[in-house]
């Protein structure tokens, strides 16, 4: 009986400091240890955030799927498959009816993108390793690379609207923009972050002992890279 | 990222925190939270839930002047009140309004003031976003408000059916500030959603399992993964909307192959989670309410916590029942059907349990209590008229008439509006240190309820004779004017119900100021551990974190077994109560940057509608507002704390404007 109320009791009579230890001693850290999960809550915060992502992610491919079958359907001179049943993406390519997606040139940035995983991976385990020198490599190589992907895809929207494929041309034109557009905000928002723990690094605010926020910031980098294989096989690669 | 907190929220006593100054010119840190102007800045996760209550009340207002003109209009037949299209706008913001801008800050109010200290936690994991949540909804509200002024009110309904919000069908900009101004709401639901489940998977005292949490904290987390999972898809909704509207995409557009049905899809993929995020919190309210006032620990805990992820999960699978009269297809109709009978069993399963409790209790009807009890048979009644809409023939029937308003109002006015006024009585002694009166909440609830079921009761009759929603007027010889003038006159009854609330907020605070009255810790005898420390809750919640052995662990605490089995008190509260006294607790401090930052998003909108040359100032204040909150780190040492008493500085009578602060609150 007098055991449940024990420790209030004893807490209550505490000085004011002591109570401020007690208090101290859990919050001590936010890397993890002081948490219920032991995950620490910027970690668990990116967790829930990208839950989030995949719905919104869901929400646009769905979209996209749905009206590359509608617009199949509905503009028949249109129809982004070759003879073969390819998917060429739908025929803007002047009279000969070519489509206007150039796979070879699409896939080439796509694995650039890929690639700029692995070197996200290289530069947390660098930071892990205090290895600050290799750190900032690979972290402005990761940005660049996803810069790179984004230069791509500018090239490519460019050619799109040239070749007669606007934002509002059709509804294909709304769903493919809208889809690939919302990912390359992704990846810019990504290339900024990268950009920014590369400053807080260089004013000093970022070293092995916060190597986690590099984690964090790689959780989104790959997250976004996972979305395009996705994007990339239904927009690009799906048959008829 | 510095965008986030990766400070400690409680620093060791003593030690100053080395960062760097970083001086902001006007914009300095603010050092103060008492007085007016800390308001603005607080992170404080009390201060920003009661500023979440009164805006939702204040709103509450709004939709309830919205409603009243409805019901005056359709008193009679060929109603002269309002013109079509002015009653295409009401109708439509009234329920915006009450479901966006009421119900859900509503809840946040209740989930940002309770969570934390239900928990045993200093503040919610991340205090700057909550601060921004709550920025960004307000900015989000009065932007959707400023349309009545700016060209009209969105005028589509609240659920904005394609192609009817179409440049075509919808010229003027009222439905661009409903997609802007919802996508901005929506932003503030999704950081505080992210926000509140990590405090309460991180943040929980020690002992503190997942299954000793109140069922209260349980609800609250289902609706924050339930937001979590259905603001994005409402998200990609709205910027469809917009992109067609706004720089001619063609999702919506029909011509072109566009397909109104995916609206119908996505806003309804979001909108039945959303009706379980607008009702679950009031279940938790209720199940902190009956075990308090029947003096049982809730029956069946895991049952009820079961059953509240269970209807979280199967929430998610009913959505298409929504549109049984678009012609989904037999199967698709069939399948939806079944699941929305099943999810049925879940709610039922908490209606029992509710019972169980009150079963063999020692029942005290305060106005808490009466409220709860409301939302039992309310609830039960819509819930019941929407089985009816489970069955789909008897559904396309239904369809857009009044039977569906009848059944949707019993779900949310009488269930979760009447849970939240529970809370209002239940919590607002721990909030603001004084009782709200017993006499006119006896005389809030009644009028409340009577009010309600002359509302709302009829309409089911009007509905099945065949009265269609969202018409403007009836003529006489439809023969619905007798039910319909009944039911404006209970509207009325409802208005006087919530001027008798106001009337008691007022009287309350005011004679708690003349004749103040120790309420004490724990004025209910309540189970949770909010009740463990002082009313009103001291600026850092707990003097110290408390240890939790069991579910409802505050009541195990006063009360036990004695030899012979029977329940004995075994202290009181003043007596184990947290006494608030605790000085040197550091807590996160004020800042300004969550207030601009929101404060720029209202400007994009409005540059999409009306120029893009707002862009400029909108995207210089999104830039100053980010960069000074990354630069800004997350605690300052400098700053005063309100129960810090190191040093003689000019904040000495730093408690009584504290205590002044709440008891301005309290008028609003």
């Amino acid at each position: 009986m007098s055991e449940a109320t024990m420790p209030v009791s004893k807490l209550a009579d505490a000085t004011p400091a002591e109570a401020a230890e007690t208090v101290t001693e859990h919050n001590a850290d936010q890397g993890g240890h002081g948490t219920t999960t032991g995950i620490s809550n910027n970690k668990l915060m990116m967790w829930a955030f990208l839950g989030s992502e995949c719905l919104l992610f869901g929400a646009l491919i769905s979209t996209y799927l749905l009206y590359k079958e509608r617009f199949t359907g509905f503009a028949e001179g249109l129809a982004p498959f070759d003879e073969d049943g390819r998917n060429i993406g739908p025929r803007f390519g002047g009279e000969n009816g070519e489509g206007v997606f150039d796979i070879p040139f699409t896939s080439i940035s796509s694995f650039i993108l890929l690639g700029s995983s692995l070197t996200m991976v290289l530069a947390l385990s660098a930071i892990r390793r205090s290895e600050y020198r290799s750190f900032r490599i690979w972290t402005l190589t990761t940005a660049a690379l996803g810069s790179v992907f984004i230069a791509g895809q500018i090239y490519e929207f460019t050619e799109f609207v040239e070749k007669g494929l606007g934002f509002s041309t059709n509804i294909f034109g709304s769903a493919f923009f809208t889809l690939t557009g919302f990912h390359g905000v992704h990846v810019t928002i990504g290339i900024v972050m990268l950009l920014a723990t590369y400053i807080m690094h260089k004013q000093g605010r970022l070293n092995s002992d916060k190597a986690e926020t590099v984690e964090i910031v790689g959780l989104y980098w790959h997250f976004v890279d996972v979305v395009w294989i996705l994007i990339f096989t239904i927009v690009y690669l799906f048959p008829q | 990222m510095a965008i986030t907190e990766d400070r400690p929220l409680a620093l060791e006593a003593g030690t100053v925190t080395k960062v760097a100054e970083r001086p902001l010119g006007a914009l300095t840190r603010p050092q103060s939270d008492v007085g007016w102007a800390s308001w603005f800045t607080t992170v404080d996760h009390k201060k920003i839930g009661i500023m979440y209550g009164v805006g939702s009340l204040f709103f509450f207002l709004f939709g309830g002047v919205e409603a009243l003109m409805i019901r005056i209009q359709l008193a009679a037949p060929d109603g002269q009140f309002l013109s079509e299209s002015l009653y295409n706008q009401v109708f439509t913001m009234h329920g915006v309004t009450m479901v966006f801008l009421v119900i859900m800050p509503m809840a946040a109010a209740f989930a940002n003031y309770l969570l934390p200290l239900q928990v045993g936690a200093r503040d919610v994991a991340f205090p700057r976003l909550n601060a921004f949540s709550f920025w960004c909804w307000l900015a989000g509200a009065i932007f959707l408000n400023t349309s009545w002024f700016l060209g009209g009110a969105p005028a589509g309904g609240w659920f904005a059916y394609a192609p009817n919000t179409s440049v075509t069908f919808a010229p003027g900009s009222g439905m661009d500030f409903y997609a802007i101004g919802l996508q901005i709401v929506g932003i503030a639901s999704l950081v505080s959603a992210i926000n509140l489940i990590v405090t309460v998977l991180n943040m929980r005292a020690p002992g503190m399992s997942l299954l000793k949490m109140p069922v209260l904290t349980w609800m609250l987390l289902v609706t924050q993964f339930l937001l979590l999972f259905a603001v994005p898809v409402i998200t990609i909704a709205l910027f469809l909307l917009t992109f067609d509207r706004s720089f001619g995409a063609n999702f919506f557009n029909v011509e072109q192959g566009g397909s109104p049905l995916l609206w119908q899809h996505l806003f309804w993929i979001f909108g039945h989670p959303e009706v379980y995020i607008l009702i679950l919190p009031a279940f938790g309210i209720i199940s902190e309410v009956i075990p308090t006032f029947s003096r049982k620990p809730i029956f069946g805990y895991p049952f009820m916590v079961g059953s509240g992820i269970a209807i979280g999960f199967m929430g998610w699978g009913v959505w298409a029942h929504h549109m049984f009269a678009s012609g989904l297809g037999e199967i698709s109709v069939a399948a939806f059907s079944l699941s929305t009978m099943f999810i049925a069993v879940p709610t039922g399963v908490k209606i029992l349990n509710w019972l169980a409790t009150m079963w063999g209790g020692r029942l005290r009807f305060n106005t808490p209590m009466l409220f709860a009890c409301g939302v039992i048979a309310m609830f039960t009644i819509g819930g019941l008229s929407g089985v009816t809409h489970a069955v789909a023939p008897s559904d396309t029937q239904q369809t857009d008439t009044y039977y569906i308003v009848a059944h949707f109002h019993y779900v949310i006015f009488g269930g979760s509006l009447l849970g939240m006024f529970s809370g209002f009585y239940f919590w607002w002694p721990k909030v603001f240190g004084h009782k709200l009166s017993e006499k006119w909440g006896k005389i809030n609830f009644w009028l409340m309820l009577i009010g309600f079921n002359m509302t709302f009761g009829p309409m089911h009759v009007l509905g099945l004779q065949g009265m269609a929603r969202r018409h403007h007027s009836y003529a006489k010889e439809d023969g619905f004017g007798f039910w319909n003038g009944i039911v404006s006159a209970g509207a009325f009854v409802i208005a006087l119900g919530t001027l008798a609330f106001l009337i008691n907020i007022w009287l309350s605070a005011r004679n708690a100021k003349r004749n103040p009255v120790e309420v004490g810790p724990d004025p209910w005898d309540a189970r949770s551990l909010e009740w463990s420390t002082a009313s009103p809750t001291p600026v850092h919640n707990f003097d110290v974190e408390p240890t939790v052995e069991f579910q409802d662990d505050w009541w195990h605490r006063k009360w036990g077994k004695n030899d012979e089995g029977k329940v004995v008190r075994k202290a009181y509260p003043e007596d184990i109560a947290q006494d608030g006294s605790a000085t040197d607790v550091h807590l996160p401090s004020p800042s300004y940057w969550p207030l601009v930052l929101s404060l720029s998003l209202p400007i994009i909108g409005y540059s999409i509608i009306f120029t893009f040359w707002l862009l400029i100032p909108a995207g210089a204040l999104f830039l100053a507002g980010f960069l000074g909150w990354a630069l800004e780190p997350a605690d300052d040492p400098e700053a005063a704390h309100g129960h810090d008493d190191h040093g003689n500085d000019d904040d000495h009578d730093a408690d009584a404007t504290a205590d002044a602060e709440v008891e301005g609150a309290s008028n609003v």
